[in-house]
């Protein structure tokens, strides 16, 4: 009896976040079907202006999801070297004694908090922009995804190389053994065998940059125009929703748009998680580490 | 002693961090002959094999004193590459531990670590050491598919295969049939002492009958230390130590 209380109790538990989950997809589809009945889901989707107080007004997000990638692809280019390097660094070169300091403290730099990154950017990254590009403002398309790619590193270092510690070290000595130098196995062994858990790193850094919203808010600029350049204020998706929505009456078209970006980021996040849980077990499979 | 000695081990000690692995041994490893090692679990026969190719540098804060030669080289000394004592002196483990490549690249990545370029004679190479490892049969049609879709015994014979593609001087093998049933160790001793034609081998082996069968010289560990060393078929029908003797009467171990 009791027995069955205690199982029915963590039953709920385990179950509470798919709720949560299921919730908020319910609510984020209710919320933004009313929009398609006043612009159709093309137009929603590659309008290349957003205008959403004007009269009439104008509801592409083009500007905000092309602000999405430039910044989220920026931020792959410094995260990536930086965090995938760091973690070959600390699996390959660095010591144990060494290893057991500096990875503890990559993990701590996810733990800083986003408002913070956000403020660093602000007060040092935008006015050494601002002077070396001869720029009218810092805050760019650049500047957040140089923040971004700092923030999501810890992310892609920590699961890269927990990848690169996974792949077995009887591979190791066996290429040793076959008379190969470091170099060689490092690129030729164990880079292969642990790619694909590389690659998840990878993915799921992009989805934090892509979900990432203080920082954005504080260093993007906030411009929702079709970038050009590197260089030019804009305005991402998780921006748009953060800075928009208090302002946006409950019920307006506004308002019903915002959760329409937001269901987007939402499956384009979802998706790539997905991705990110595929290409780990296959990785996992591949090294014979179960299923 | 008549015969050529291959490798040699002078006055070897060795420590993990401060704990004594191997103390004070020496050893004589005969050319073109299996030499079996064997003692009971934990004395220290694959932290000695391990020396020979310079295997145990892998492990952080471990130190060696003594001196180990192949041929007349000093392989521990300071201008030597570990790398080119590996490229002379190749391994099996205990696990068969093939790449998570094919089947044919688990071969071909050896030799081209070694230099082979040529993709002609890399597939004549692979094919070849194949058929000396005696699993060329069975995987012949699929080279192509994963190394880890074999039987434990193919994994096995392929890492031999693999080591044998590298045309090594000596072969060191560390338990091979450890992990493996009647049959596949049967073949893999037969195609050890195939091997002894062309190699120098040393074995370390749990298995009293098996060091019997393919080894001409046996070593007997205990303790870090090498107890006694000599003509297998003297140590098996007339040890002079003691604790020789009880070992291999299964007296204890
Ligand atoms: N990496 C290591 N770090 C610390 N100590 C080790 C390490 N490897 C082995 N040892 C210790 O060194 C001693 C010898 O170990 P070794 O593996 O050489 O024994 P072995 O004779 O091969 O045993 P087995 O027959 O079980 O394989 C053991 O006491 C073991 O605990
Ligand atoms: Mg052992």
């Amino acid at each position: 009896m009791k027995e069955k209380l205690y199982k029915l109790i963590f039953m709920v538990l385990a179950f509470a976040s798919l709720i949560f989950l299921l919730g908020i997809v319910f609510i984020l589809f209710k919320e933004s079907l009313p929009i398609f009945s006043k612009v159709n889901i093309g137009k929603f989707i590659f309008g290349r202006f957003w205008y959403p107080t004007y009269s009439p007004p104008e509801f592409g997000i083009l500007p905000l999801i092309l602000a999405s990638a430039w910044v989220t692809f920026g931020a792959i280019l410094v995260c990536v070297p930086l965090g995938v390097g760091s973690a070959l660094y600390l699996n390959e070169l660095a010591g144990p004694r060494q290893r057991a300091i500096l990875k503890p403290l990559v993990e701590l730099l996810a733990s800083v908090p986003s408002v913070v990154f956000g403020f660093f950017g602000m007060v040092i990254v935008t006015p050494f922009l601002q002077k070396i590009f001869n720029l009218p403002t810092g805050l760019t398309a650049f500047n957040a995804s140089l923040v971004l790619g700092v923030m999501a590193t810890p992310t892609v270092c920590s699961i890269a190389e927990d990848a690169l510690n996974y792949v077995p070290k009887s591979f190791r000595e066996a290429s040793f053994a076959l008379g190969a130098d470091r170099w060689q196995t490092l690129i030729q062994v164990v880079i292969p065998a642990a790619g694909s858990g590389i690659s998840t790193a990878i993915i799921l850094g992009m989805s934090r940059a892509i979900g990432e919203t203080m920082t954005v808010l504080m260093v993007a600029g906030g411009a929702a125009v079709i970038p050009h350049t590197f260089l030019e204020p804009v305005r991402p998706m998780t921006a748009a929703i953060a800075a928009e929505m208090g302002e946006a009456p409950v019920g307006s078209s506004h308002y019903h748009a915002l959760f329409a970006i937001a269901l987007i980021l939402f499956l384009v996040t979802f998706i790539f998680n997905i991705i990110a849980e595929i290409v780990s077990r296959r990785f996992r499979i591949k090294l014979g580490l179960s299923g | 002693m008549d015969k050529k000695i291959k490798m040699r081990a002078e006055g070897v000690n060795f420590f993990y961090g401060r704990t004594q692995a191997l103390k004070n041994v020496d050893i004589l490893i005969h050319a073109n002959q299996v030499t079996a090692l064997i003692g009971p679990s934990g004395c220290g026969k694959s932290t000695f094999i391990r020396l020979f190719n310079r295997m145990n540098e892998l492990v952080p804060d471990t130190s060696l004193s003594g001196n180990i030669y192949l041929d007349d080289l000093e392989i521990n000394s300071a201008q030597i590459d570990p790398v080119e004592i590996r490229k002379r002196v190749g391994m099996v483990f205990q696990k068969p531990n093939p790449f998570p490549k094919s089947i044919f690249d688990n071969i071909s990545y050896g030799l081209r670590v070694n230099g082979v370029r040529d993709a002609n004679s890399i597939e004549e190479r692979v094919e070849a050491s194949l058929k000396k490892a005696a699993i060329w049969d069975e995987v012949k049609n699929r080279l192509n598919d994963s190394a880890l879709k074999l039987s434990g015994g193919q994994q096995q014979r392929l890492c031999i295969a693999r080591c044998l593609a590298v045309d090594t001087e000596v072969i060191l093998f560390d338990e091979p049939c450890a992990s493996l049933d009647p049959i596949s160790t049967a073949k893999i001793e037969e195609l050890i002492l195939e091997l002894k034609k062309d190699y120098t081998i040393v074995i370390v082996t749990h298995n009293m009958q098996q060091a019997a069968r393919v080894s001409d010289y046996t070593g007997f560990f205990l303790l870090g230390e090498l107890i006694e060393f000599g003509k297998t078929q003297d140590i098996f029908t007339a040890p002079q130590d003691k604790r020789t003797e009880a070992y291999i009467t299964g007296r204890f171990g």
